[in-house]
């Protein structure tokens, strides 16, 4: 019971320092990482086995996620440009508003939610549970065996994962706003391609590459540093996604600030 | 793991399906045509006043975009603007006496270059420059211009003030 | 075999838990060494596969400083090691017969029909042949060590190194992993180190044993040795006495002034 004001401010020290020791902790693992890499290069079944976890598995919850998505915007779109009386630029705002925006954040907000966690989980439970050490007293580099596939699965999924939210949320403005709320189909299209630039859809190419980098490398060093208990594992998943939902967004926005 | 054809399978597909979004993303939703890249012809043109033009805005004719803006430089010689215009390869029969105004889309919308169709038998080349052009409407100016139109009954198609003397 | 000198280490919250521990293992033999649970047994084995260095003093494995290896070294000694973890620590995502051909398929480039005639020859060491098919959450805790035995064994290694292989097992499973680790050592003439605390199993197995309590090494000898061991420590820990040198409570507070105070 020392005063609390000091508490506060040693606490608020403390807790800048860990961050700031987690930080440099992320560089040496992304270092390994790398040191490890040809060995997962030569082995590219495992990587292919992480595309499926990280990808074929988050495709509905993407698919779904993206078709409602792209309905909302269909609907808050028409209002909005309604009001303009420029319901032609439905589809341009649509496409523009998920290429740019919403396609790489939520997705990668999906897969952190879905992918991110299960990585963390799968990778913590080895830990906890002495395999990735079994595998390091069998002459086998977990690093390379077990984190790099699981990353480079998480690198190559987001950017595809991200493409089919943004295609499937397109074609559900464009349901929502031709099919449903009138707009003219040629408009839609027409207006689209003539506002729509490729720097746009390369600009979420770009955001969904980093965003990969950034979902996967976080669950995997959570999962590869949990603590070797049930609880070290769950809270290991719970800090993938506050930490990845952050660090997208902050990301998002300095990315978008740089581009522009 | 080593024996799992349907996950492969999955993997793959998946794969294809990602890349076949993001192919639909780079065609379907940008006007992505034949002109793009090193294909076409470059043409300059010297305007006066560009206000507003970016590099990359569409080059019209009749409506149809047929070209990009390449780049825009400032010429410190004459004191004007000159655009490089990149044209699509199959619109190669524009008459070299077209003219080229810099236009705006909707009444507060984005800059592009309209080309009008001259009359002449013979066509623009690759780097060939079109004579005649008419500068960016910028909004001051068109009050002085009306202004001065009431006094005189000249014709308002102004010619850049250096296109006089070629050829 | 292996040569312990000197050996210091701290945890990184600063607890000791060597302090000048000093022991050799020699070659061919069953050597014990046992301890109060919290003791750092399973540490010194993780040391010795160097998982983790030391502070300071020395660990010798066939003649190499462990500490001082780079890592193609140090894989390349690992090769010759076989460890069993307390808990089993098998591959979740691969059957059991994928467990056991792990190394091989890792570190040699047998072609298959021989990968499939050593799996099942050490799944039939272990007498789990006919669970070949079956995944590591269908094995009870017994089946799972005796897997996880054949996958240490499946590269024939020199030095098998045993954690706790007797906890948690049945009086039956604990049978069989004492003769496989007995078997393995008298036909294959591995090196083994078992770390445990079960004396009774320990004695009927061990060739030469060691207690280790406090950081360093209090009595060393033959089973038969340490049962009239003079030390009252060993005694206790020996026969299992509840109290003794090491006591039955943690240290605290007098009782009755503790009680009666208040709690102020």
């Amino acid at each position: 019971m020392a005063a609390p004001e000091a508490g506060t401010i040693g606490q608020a020290g403390r807790r800048l320092g860990a961050a700031v020791r987690k930080l440099g902790a992320v560089a040496f693992f992304l270092m390994a990482m790398l040191r490890a890499l040809p060995y997962a290069m030569r082995r590219p079944a495992l990587v292919w086995r992480q595309v499926h976890n990280a990808g074929v598995l988050s495709l509905v919850i993407i698919m779904t996620s993206g078709f409602f998505v792209g309905m909302v915007i269909g609907l808050q779109g028409y209002d909005a440009f309604s009001r303009l009386r420029q319901e032609d630029l439905l589809g341009a705002g649509a496409a523009l508003t998920l290429l740019k925006e919403l396609g790489p954040v939520v997705t990668a907000l999906l897969f952190a939610g879905r992918a991110g966690t299960a990585l963390t989980a799968e990778i913590g439970l080895m830990r906890a549970t002495d395999q990735l050490s079994a595998m390091e007293v069998m002459a086998v580099d977990p690093m390379g065996r077990i984190a790099v596939p699981r990353f480079l699965g998480g690198v190559i999924s987001v950017p595809l994962l991200t493409a089919v939210f943004s295609s499937i949320g397109i074609l559900g403005a464009y349901f929502v706003g031709v099919q449903l709320m009138g707009v003219d189909n040629g408009a839609f299209w027409s207006q689209m391609q003539e506002y729509v630039e490729s720097e746009d859809v390369w600009e979420g190419v770009l955001k969904s590459a980093v965003f990969g980098v950034a979902a996967s490398l976080v669950a995997v060093f959570e999962g590869y540093t949990s603590e070797r208990t049930a609880e070290g594992v769950g809270l290991a998943t719970t800090r993938t996604v506050v930490i990845t939902s952050v660090l997208v967004l902050i990301l998002d926005y300095m990315i978008t600030a740089f581009l522009l | 793991m080593e024996s799992t054809p349907a996950r492969e399978l999955g993997a793959g597909m998946f794969v294809l399906l990602g890349f076949a979004a993001l192919f639909f993303l780079a065609t379907q939703t940008t006007n992505i045509e034949s002109y793009i890249n090193e294909d076409g012809y470059l043409v300059t043109a010297t305007f006066e006043d560009v206000a507003g033009l970016k590099e990359r805005a569409p080059v019209t004719m009749a409506g149809v975009t047929i070209g990009r803006v390449e780049k825009i430089e400032f010429d410190p010689d004459g004191l004007n603007a000159v655009v490089t215009m990149r044209i699509g390869p199959k619109f190669n029969r524009i008459p070299d006496d077209s003219d080229a105004s810099i236009l705006t889309a909707g009444l507060l919308g984005s800059k592009y270059v309209g080309i009008g169709p001259g009359g002449s038998e013979t066509y623009l080349a690759a780097n060939s420059r079109i004579e005649l052009t008419q500068s960016a409407i910028v909004l001051e100016n068109i009050i002085g211009k009306l202004l001065f139109r009431f006094g005189t009954e000249s014709d308002h198609a102004t010619s850049s003030t250096d296109a006089g003397p070629s050829e | 075999m292996i040569a312990v000198d000197g050996l210091r280490y701290a945890t990184g919250t600063g607890r000791v838990i060597f302090d000048g521990l000093s022991l050799t293992v020699p070659r061919g033999g069953v050597t014990a060494i046992m301890g109060p649970s919290g003791t750092g047994k399973t540490t010194l084995l993780r040391m010795i596969t160097g998982q983790i260095r030391p502070a300071a003093g020395r660990l010798l494995v066939d003649g190499e400083d462990v500490a001082a290896l780079d890592r193609a070294g140090l894989y390349a000694l690992r090769r010759r090691m076989g460890m069993l973890f307390q808990n089993s620590a098998l591959l979740t995502d691969y059957s059991v017969f994928e467990n056991v051909a792990f190394p091989l398929r890792e570190h040699t480039r047998l072609p298959e029909p021989l990968v499939r005639t050593v799996v099942l020859t050490k799944l039939h060491a272990v007498g789990l042949r006919g669970a070949a098919a079956l995944m590591p959450a269908e094995l009870s805790g017994g089946m799972a060590r005796r897997v996880a035995l054949a996958r240490a064994m499946v590269l024939d290694p020199e030095l098998l190194l045993y954690d706790e292989p007797f906890a948690g097992l049945d009086p039956i499973s604990m049978g069989m992993v004492l003769r496989l680790i007995r078997a393995n050592n008298d036909v294959l003439g591995v090196t083994s180190v078992v770390v445990s605390h079960d004396v009774e199993q320990i004695n009927t197995i061990a060739d030469y044993c060691y207690v280790v309590s406090g950081g360093r090494v209090i009595g060393a000898g033959t089973p038969a040795e340490l049962q009239d061991s003079a030390s009252p420590l060993i005694r206790q820990f020996m026969s299992g006495e509840a109290d003794g040198p090491v006591p039955f409570h943690y240290p605290a507070r007098d009782y009755q002034e503790e009680l009666f105070d208040g709690g102020a």
